[in-house]
């Protein structure tokens, strides 16, 4: 059994998932960037995207956040997601849907166009589906 | 029989409100569930996010931010967050008067004071007590949500970033239990350092991106998120407050609808042996 450091994954809805991992794995804002125990005290803000976790024992497990922070400390690795959900309970269809909707918006672009907001959907719904994705090649 | 007509009269319409507190207490205690769970559920990131701000307040940060600066005290700012509707008991009044005793001892070292109001109740009290309210907001119903809020809570951010303020305090009721309500005043700026020493040495975090724009965006989700759970916090003890209200209002009428019943019951036979032994005198005078 390998060391492990405790990780708490909380939205402001609820607490997604506590307990001791060995790696973690986060879309940082600067880039993905995997978290070992013995790890620097390190601040990051979170781009929408996948978060996995090794959990004690190696069983591996997928979150997804929509952006956020995480913290690192000596003894803990805290992820404060704005909304975090386990990658199992999520749809693809949708996730498709919603991306497809959001490149649409992008291509025909009006005069009052909200250029930002659209590019943010994108992203997030291209997230969505990149941690779907993960967690199939993992099943596979 | 015309006898006690004011007495069955008063008994009927203590009855009607003893009906409608009943009523009030049980959608109190289904309100309150909700907000229970509501406010358990956001027990975690606020109490996470405290704890990182805590260990931030520790570090050393190369970027030295303004909400964590303890500046001289000239202004501070109170965020009031009240309920919206009455007939929950001493609530709100325990607030208000806690806020006021902690506002006076500022008053006595010649400090003033802004009020952000939110709820109702805080908007009407203010504006009767006086006191520079510079932001209010009422009508956020059962489900606060955090959108609603950002607006007020920036406008206190922006009087602490112009240095208009110099001091946040949040001030709400903390949910004990069902029974027990408390008032409390906890100051979110500058930022207090966690209790836990275990780090004496210097250290301090990497950033990723760099400090100032990291620290920007994660205070300010701190603050919003602090105040957000004071919202849903109130809303539970409000719903607690308003059902052991109407509780005790509904058992208070049925000890009044018993007395009045055994003074109508007393009337009543008085009434009858009075008009027997009338009858009974008047068959003898015969």
């Amino acid at each position: 059994m390998g060391i492990s450091v405790h990780c708490d994954i909380v939205s402001a809805e609820e607490e997604i998932f506590s307990g001791r991992v060995e790696m973690v794995i986060a879309a940082g804002q600067e880039g993905d960037l995997g978290v070992a125990p013995g790890h620097a005290p390190l601040l990051s803000a979170l781009k929408p995207g996948p978060v996995r976790v090794i959990k004690q024992g190696g069983e591996e497990e997928v979150f997804y956040v929509s952006g956020g922070y995480l913290e690192v400390q000596p003894n803990v690795v805290t992820i404060l997601s704005d909304s975090a959900q386990r990658a199992a309970d999520m749809d693809e269809a949708a996730a498709m849907e919603a991306k497809q909707a959001a490149e649409k918006e992008l291509a025909n672009q009006s005069g009052d166009f909200d250029y930002s907001r659209a590019a943010s959907q994108l992203a997030e719904a291209a997230a969505r589906l990149r941690t779907i994705q993960s967690l199939r090649n993992k099943l596979r | 029989m015309a006898v006690g007509k004011e007495i069955r009269n008063q008994i009927s319409s203590i009855q009607g409100t003893q009906k409608i507190t009943s009523a009030m207490q049980m959608v109190a205690a289904s309100k309150m569930r909700k907000a229970q769970e509501r406010m358990s559920k956001g027990r975690p990131y606020a109490d996470r996010i405290r704890g990182v701000i805590g260990h931030l307040a520790n570090a050393n940060p190369e970027y030295n931010h303004l909400y964590l600066q303890e500046r001289e005290v000239k202004r501070v700012g109170y965020i009031v967050v009240s309920t919206d509707r009455g007939l929950c008991g001493g609530l709100n009044g325990n607030l208000f008067k806690k806020t006021i005793k902690n506002m006076k001892e500022w008053n006595e070292q010649g400090v003033e004071i802004d009020i952000c109001a939110i709820g109702q109740k805080a908007v009407g009290f203010f504006k009767n007590y006086g006191g520079n309210v510079v932001a209010a907001l009422a009508h956020l119903g059962d489900q606060p949500s955090a959108h609603e809020l950002i607006g007020s809570v920036k406008v206190m951010l922006d009087a602490y970033d112009e240095g208009k303020i110099d001091r946040l305090y949040v001030v709400h009721n903390h949910f004990v239990n069902t029974m027990t309500q408390e008032p409390t005043v906890s100051q979110l700026l500058p930022l207090q350092a966690a209790e836990e020493n275990d780090f004496k040495h210097h250290w301090d975090y990497l950033y990723e991106p760099d400090a100032k724009q990291l620290l920007d965006g994660l205070l300010t989700r701190f603050i919003e998120s602090q105040v957000y759970q004071g919202v849903v916090e109130n809303a539970a003890c409000e719903q607690a407050a308003r059902m052991i209200a109407m509780k005790s209002a509904t058992d208070n009428a049925g000890d009044m609808i018993d007395e009045l019943q055994l003074i109508y019951n007393k009337a009543r036979q008085a009434a009858i042996t009075q008009e027997l032994s009338e009858i009974v005198s008047g068959a003898a005078a015969v």
